[in-house]
């Protein structure tokens, strides 16, 4: 157990290191920051001060020794746009995207699994269908226009829900959260419906067809044949040997919805992260851009580990020796 | 006279698909009493397994029961509600069935599907469900029962499956087992075990037993009736002796030779021609004619049963013997 925990832990600098090294270099092809963030009227010398100033005169490989020996120590470097501590800026716009996302992965898995089991069990009801054929809608449309389409009609028609921003916050444990207050969660409701709806359908699909193929299994007509009540033979016998697949779906999808929020937050202007990485890019914020990216790994790595100890803890048959091999 | 365990009267299962109606069950009758074993033959599709999971109420659609009562201790299951069944299932009447490999779930321990077994009928703790399932784990004969409710269905081989799957069929002493060729997946040996046992188990309990194969070696040594099937009907019904040594309808007749034998070595057996008929498409009259040498145009009709003499079954016009 030590020993694996130990050999992804490894595992996991080496991605980063690796993950760091692509972003730099392709960071460097793209452009000179001095060309956006100095002004235009700023005379020669001004410039040279400021390429000076970012350590942008000295070759790209000393660059990156420097950042990575500062790396080491825990210091991901200064923002070029803002000159405080990349890292900062990061793990200050984090709360809300990690709320946006819990949020969004708590309506999924809330919704998803329920629906999936009810269109599992009753395949030819008119439910079931209905269920399917909204699910085939919900991973359809892009993102950004159900986003568009759930303000028009619920901020602008019928303005019950605001339109943008994440609203007044309440300190739990000194982060910020929304959910807390009344009008936090009416901020929350919307982009998290958003960005629940595609992931929404995809547990739904998956969690009925793992039920279809359950059900089928002689295992399931052997708890039958013991007596057993339906809520038991569904609730524990099928659920648990389908929730494999469904874990995994989860942490893959959670994982995507922290590192991919940014269509949704721009839409509501959510101030998360996503935001924060769009502005980054466009002025060339190289140490914005790197802190934002190894953040986001390990946040990957992270649930990965989660989802692989689920594995275990789910299925006798997986044991984390065989994960190794 | 005592109430048959479980009497059988005119069972129709038929499934209705899109290509028509199957008649997988059509007018079966038998009965077994305490303590006694039934065997139940036949072929793939001959309506053996339809018929056990009708007893137990669990045909699923597109299937249905149609027609027929089935009795069990005297009570009529067809008249009874979903739960009324469910609470009869794993408790008054239980299964075993094919494949050890298929039947446990692979994801909770032996101890916790066999308690639940008991705590689905009965309300007893936790404590007193683990203890009964400790008890019936080394009723079946496996060895140190304590450890091994913690153990998954995977750290098993199929013999022991099949034990555990025995145990939890006899935990709550059902009044009646409906084994659905249990062995057939198992070597030899281990065949030879679980026969033994699960024949002294019955005994023991004074269940009935209904065991449904298509092996007749096994029903041979292990029933003390036999009931024929073939095409959703019973064609032959009696006491095995009898009716394995001296078959009275050609199809048993067929199956009895087709069966090595150490005393026929070197001849080539002797097999029944032709297929037995699709379910979906059966010919009207008795199902066999057109595989049966003896069949004439008095076929085309539906043969009834004649009783014998010595208690005997059959369907046929043209019997082997006089009845």
């Amino acid at each position: 157990m030590i020993l694996y925990a130990f050999r992804r832990l490894l595992e996991s600098v080496v991605v980063l290191f690796a993950m760091s090294l692509v972003v730099f270099l392709s960071v460097y092809a793209i452009g000179n920051p001095v060309d956006i963030l100095v002004s235009p009227q700023a005379d020669a010398q001004e410039i040279e001060r400021a390429i000076r100033g970012l350590g942008l005169d000295r070759p790209l490989w000393e660059q990156y020794a420097v950042f990575l020996r500062q790396a080491a120590a825990g210091d991901l470097g200064h923002s070029f746009a803002f000159n405080v501590p990349a890292i900062g800026l990061i793990l200050e716009r984090m709360p809300a995207t990690l709320e946006l996302a819990g949020a969004a992965m708590l309506v999924a898995v809330g919704l998803g699994i329920p629906l999936g089991l009810w269109a599992g069990l009753r395949p030819e009801s008119a439910s079931a269908k209905a269920i399917m054929a909204g699910s085939i809608l919900g991973f359809s449309l892009p993102t950004f226009w159900v986003g568009l389409v759930l303000v028009m009609v619920f901020s602008v028609w019928l303005g019950w829900l605001p339109a943008s921003g994440r609203g007044p916050t309440t300190d739990l444990l000194g982060v910020p959260v929304s959910f807390l207050s009344r009008e936090g969660l009416r901020h929350l409701l919307l982009p998290a419906a958003t960005l629940a709806l595609f992931k929404l359908s995809l547990l739904a699909r998956l969690t009925r067809a793992g039920t279809r193929e359950a059900l089928a299994q002689d295992y399931v007509k052997f708890a039958r044949a013991k007596g057993l009540a339906t809520r038991r033979v569904v609730g524990v016998h099928v659920l648990k040997n389908i929730l494999v697949p469904i874990v995994t779906v989860i942490g893959l999808e959670l994982g995507s919805v922290i590192a991919f929020a940014i269509v949704t937050e721009t839409i509501f202007a959510w101030p998360g992260m996503g935001k924060l990485l769009i502005d980054a890019i466009g002025v060339l914020d190289r140490p914005v851009i790197v802190a934002y990216l190894l953040v986001t790994v390990t946040l990957f790595v992270l649930i990965n580990l989660v989802v692989d100890l689920a594995y275990s803890a789910l299925d006798p048959r997986v044991r984390l020796a065989e994960a190794r091999a | 006279m005592t109430v048959a365990t479980l009497r059988v009267e005119n069972l129709r299962t038929h499934f209705f698909t899109r290509h028509g109606v199957v008649k997988a069950v059509d007018g079966v009758s038998f009965e077994v009493r305490a303590g006694r074993i039934l065997g139940l033959v036949g072929e793939s599709g001959s309506g053996k397994s339809v018929t056990g999971f009708s007893i137990l109420g669990l045909v699923d659609p597109p299937g249905r029961i149609v027609d027929g009562r089935i009795l069990l201790e005297g009570r009529d299951l067809r008249a009874l509600d979903a739960e009324g069944l469910r609470a009869l299932r794993g408790d008054r009447v239980a299964m075993v069935f094919q494949d050890p490999m298929m039947t446990l779930n692979p994801v909770l321990t032996i101890g916790t599907q066999l308690a639940e077994t008991v705590r689905a009928h009965r309300r007893v703790s936790r404590a007193a469900a683990r203890d009964e399932a400790r008890a019936a784990l080394a009723r079946v004969g496996i060895a140190s029962p304590d450890a091994r409710l913690a153990a998954y269905p995977h750290q098993f081989s199929g013999g022991m499956r099949q034990r555990v799957a025995i145990a939890i069929a006899l935990i709550n002493r059902p009044a009646l087992v409906i084994a659905d060729e249990p062995t057939t997946a198992l070597d030899v040996t281990i065949q030879g075990q679980i026969l033994a046992e699960m024949q002294s188990l019955v005994r023991a309990s004074g269940a009935a037993l209904v065991w449904i194969t298509h092996d007749l070696a096994v029903v041979a040594g292990l029933a003390d009736e036999v009931a024929v099937m073939y095409a959703g009907r019973i064609v032959e019904r009696g006491p095995v002796d009898a009716v394995l040594d001296r078959p009275l309808h050609p199809y048993t007749r067929g199956l009895v030779d087709s069966v090595p034998s150490r005393r026929a070595r070197g001849e080539p057996l002797r097999q029944i021609p032709g297929m037995a008929p699709s379910p979906a498409a059966l010919p009207a009259g008795c199902a066999f004619r057109s595989r049966c040498d003896r069949a004439s145009a008095a076929c085309l009709a539906e043969p009834g049963a004649t009783l014998t003499r010595d208690g005997r079954e059959v369907r046929c016009f043209h019997p082997l013997e006089a009845p």
